[in-house]
């Protein structure tokens, strides 16, 4: 057996007890890893109705096959989880270094269940596996605390995944931060990990990842590499990284500005990977077997005293890593903020303090909304909540993580936020979730490709606007449903591997990596193989979203999407017809008329018994 | 004709491709505990850089072996351990003044890089060319000038 270790180590906060066993075999090969294997254990081990914030729900680290070899990109893990921010199931995904060092430590999968009432770290060195005291890390920033743990437990190759004050404020987006810039980011699983106790999970290994047929394996490698090289989108993320797509989606209109009340951002030139690229890029950066290295590492140099706050990190000149397109878009387009600087410093932050900056930035766009509207005025807020504004940008940020003033009316979300002030419709998501960067009125099948994820809005499923600008047409209905849906079981595929979605778009698809699977794990997958995988992970992620209460109801969009256009640029007049989407989408999967897997289908996946 | 793994430090963007080749050529597996190439990260400077042993003219890790269980390759040039000889003493890894022999966990003997018998896995596995597998003659001296590079970051940031 390659690839896998076997082993899934499960670790009771209540109890105060970390123990190694194994996975079933059949699970590892049904579901492939990842993030597929994670939902059966989440499906076994807990009920999806309890509260996301209770010791009952259970957090889980998954990494995939792949995950510590040489494939391109083989760096990823995820976490899995039912979320804080969604109150469904979530799949959030990080790169860096931390989900490699878990498998060289011997383990594909940490569960962890329970609540501790005192901070805990959990130390894994190899075999050895401790919950220890972290009363002297809560309340440090991400920074300090993998600094910290790094100094106190002076192992080199130490890796570190932690939440920030965010998370032990239990922010409903606080990120789980790996390798101090790398998030798993969405959802609030940060949240359920302060929620649990746990500060840290500090993690040193010294073992092989093995692969079952080398020499196939090495040939697959080389053969997906070949891919790679010449794609032409491979050499753009290295040379101007995510941030890039700020030219896409502006030249269509679906650059969401100011909360999606505009689809196009007039200082979007400040923002984009050029700008980025000449103006403040110290490197670029690659996560663990990264062929492609899209992370920004950029520095504020002489610019670092603009907008200062109370949080004063180590290095306040360099500013970290990022911004990738999301945060740069929600911090910026969407929050009406065109300084870079101001953008790379929340963005900063988001990081230190262990947030989503997409959430972040789109809550803090809702905000702004309902301050536009008068209904925030200025004797709730400590400054103006202006669209623009980039001192309210940075400092919300901040004020956010330790919920100080109106940051603790932002740290709930946009959904609870704007009901809270009476006007649900500012919350511009699906199932609780704020959207990401792509306005489905400038790419329709977006819109059903928001509503239909299984962890709310979300672009990483089925990202539509390379489809629709290239073989399809961006303000059409037909064919999308289809797209997304094949697409949904394809990047489901990618987060249970452990490869990085981006080799997909980089020349790196599904077809040239299905060997590298076959070769670690021995098991004699087929492509068909691993798109039924990616459809039965889809399903069973489905089945345990309708346990936990979820209905039909909830894949929707909002009404600004649906009925209210935009009146200038590319996309305007366009809205997005979701009726005539979704009951394709629904046929397409073998669901019925109300989204629920037919017992067929069900059958036909192997999910009977669910 | 002695050949040398040449690091063009700027280039490397931190994958650990290079890590995980060797690895590989080690051990059959992906792990980089085993590398007998490393990449040094420094954080607060975004700077990463592969170190792996020089070839020295005049090696002394070789010099230190009281077992002359060093040796030079013909072809490469390359010093190679042979772990039939090797007593496991350490005084190889102490002697060296970059810190690339290392010791083998099982045997406790000593392991350092052999340049693969002329074709370097690592060099071959890096996606930016960040290791050039160059003659020694004309490789050299590529550490002096990037010193100088970030000493001169250091001396201004002091200054």
């Amino acid at each position: 057996m390659g690839g896998w270790t076997g082993k899934l180590l499960r670790v009771d906060m209540t109890a105060g007890t970390a123990v190694p066993e194994d996975i079933p075999q059949e699970w590892m090969e049904e579901y492939v890893g990842g993030r597929g294997l994670a939902d059966r254990y989440l499906y076994e081990e807990m009920d999806p109705t309890v509260d996301p914030l209770s010791p009952e729900n259970v957090l889980i680290f998954a990494t995939g096959p792949l995950t510590g070899t040489c494939a391109p990109c083989g760096s990823r893990y995820m976490v899995i989880t039912k979320g804080a921010l969604t109150n469904c199931i979530t799949t959030s995904n990080s790169g860096g270094f931390w989900g490699p060092e878990l498998k060289f430590a011997g383990y594909d999968l940490v569960m962890i269940t329970g609540a501790s009432p005192t901070p805990k770290y959990l130390f894994v060195y190899d075999d050895r596996v401790e919950l220890r005291d972290a009363a002297h890390l809560w309340g440090k920033t991400v920074g300090e605390t993998e600094d910290g743990l790094r100094e106190e437990l002076g192992i080199p190759g130490l890796r570190t995944c932690c939440i920030g004050p965010a998370g032990e404020n239990l922010v409903k987006f606080a990120c789980i931060m790996n390798d101090k810039h790398r998030a798993a980011g969405r959802s609030g699983v940060g949240t359920v990990m302060g929620s649990k106790g746990l500060k840290a999970i500090a993690v040193r290994g010294t073992g092989g990842v093995e692969v079952s047929d080398g020499d196939a394996f090495m040939k697959a490698l080389w053969d997906m590499r070949g891919e790679m090289i010449v794609n032409p989108t491979y050499e753009a993320f290295g040379m101007f990284g995510t941030a890039s797509t700020i030219d896409l989606t502006q030249a269509f209109g679906g650059l969401p500005t100011r909360n999606f009340q505009q689809g196009q951002f007039e200082h979007a030139e400040n923002l984009n990977g050029n700008t980025i690229r000449d103006t403040r890029l110290t490197t670029n950066k690659a996560c663990f077997a990264c062929t492609i290295a899209c992370g920004r590492v950029c520095e504020l140099g002489e610019h670092s005293d603009k907008f200062l706050v109370n949080t004063h990190p180590k290095n306040w000149k360099q500013a970290g890593e990022g911004p990738e397109y999301e945060a740069a878009w929600a911090l910026g387009a969407d929050t009406g903020v065109g300084d870079l600087d101001a953008v790379l410093k929340a963005n900063w932050l988001c990081n230190d303090l262990g947030m989503d900056p997409i959430s972040m930035g789109s809550t803090l766009a809702s905000a702004m909304e309902l301050y536009q509207e008068g209904r925030v005025t200025d004797e709730h807020v400590e400054m103006p909540l202006e669209f623009g504004s980039a001192e309210a940008l940075v400092r919300m940020t901040e004020a956010t993580a330790y919920r100080e003033g109106f940051g603790d009316d932002l740290a709930e979300g946009a959904k609870l936020m704007g009901e809270k002030w009476d006007n649900p419709d500012v919350f511009m998501g699906v199932k609780g979730q704020e959207f990401p960067a792509y306005d489905p009125r400038g790419f329709v099948g977006m819109g059903v490709a928001y509503a239909t994820c299984n962890r709310g809005a979300c672009h990483l499923r089925a990202w539509t606007p390379g489809f629709e600008t290239s073989e399809s047409t961006p303000h059409t209905t037909d064919g999308k449903s289809e797209w997304v849906v094949h697409e949904q079981h394809r990047s489901t595929v990618h987060d249970s591997t452990g490869l990085c979605l981006f080799t997909g778009f980089a020349g790196g698809t599904l077809e040239t990596f299905v060997p590298l699977v076959a070769a670690a794990t021995g098991v004699d997958y087929t492509l068909d193989d691993l798109v039924t995988i990616g459809e039965r992970t889809w399903n069973l992620e489905r089945l345990w979203n309708l346990k936990a209460g979820l209905t039909m109801a909830d894949d929707n969009l909002p009404k600004r999407l649906l009925s209210e256009p935009h009146t200038e640029g590319p996309s305007a007049g366009v809205t997005v017809d979701l009726d005539a989407m979704l009951p394709v989408y629904y046929r397409e999967r073998g669901w019925d008329e109300a989204g629920v897997p037919t017992e067929e289908k069900l059958v036909e996946l192997g999910l009977a018994s669910m | 004709m002695t050949m040398m793994l040449n690091i063009v430090p700027d280039r490397c963007t931190g994958c650990m491709h290079c890590e995980l080749a060797c690895s590989w050529v080690q051990t059959g597996t992906f792990q980089p505990s085993r590398s007998l190439i490393r990449v040094n990260v420094f954080d607060e400077e975004a700077s990463y850089a592969p170190f792996t042993c020089l070839q020295c003219d005049e090696a002394w890790c070789m010099n230190a072996c009281p077992v002359n269980a060093i040796d030079v390759d013909g072809d490469s040039g390359a010093k190679i351990v042979s772990e039939s000889l090797c007593i496991g003493c350490h005084l190889c890894t102490i002697a060296c003044p970059f810190g690339t022999v290392y010791t083998l966990p099982l045997t406790d003997t000593a392991s350092k890089c052999n340049l693969c018998g002329g074709q370097p896995a690592c060099e071959a596995a890096c996606p930016t060319a960040a290791i050039e597998f160059v003659d020694a003659d004309q490789g050299g001296d590529w550490l002096e000038p990037w010193a100088e590079t970030v000493n001169s970051k250091y001396v201004a940031a002091s200054g």
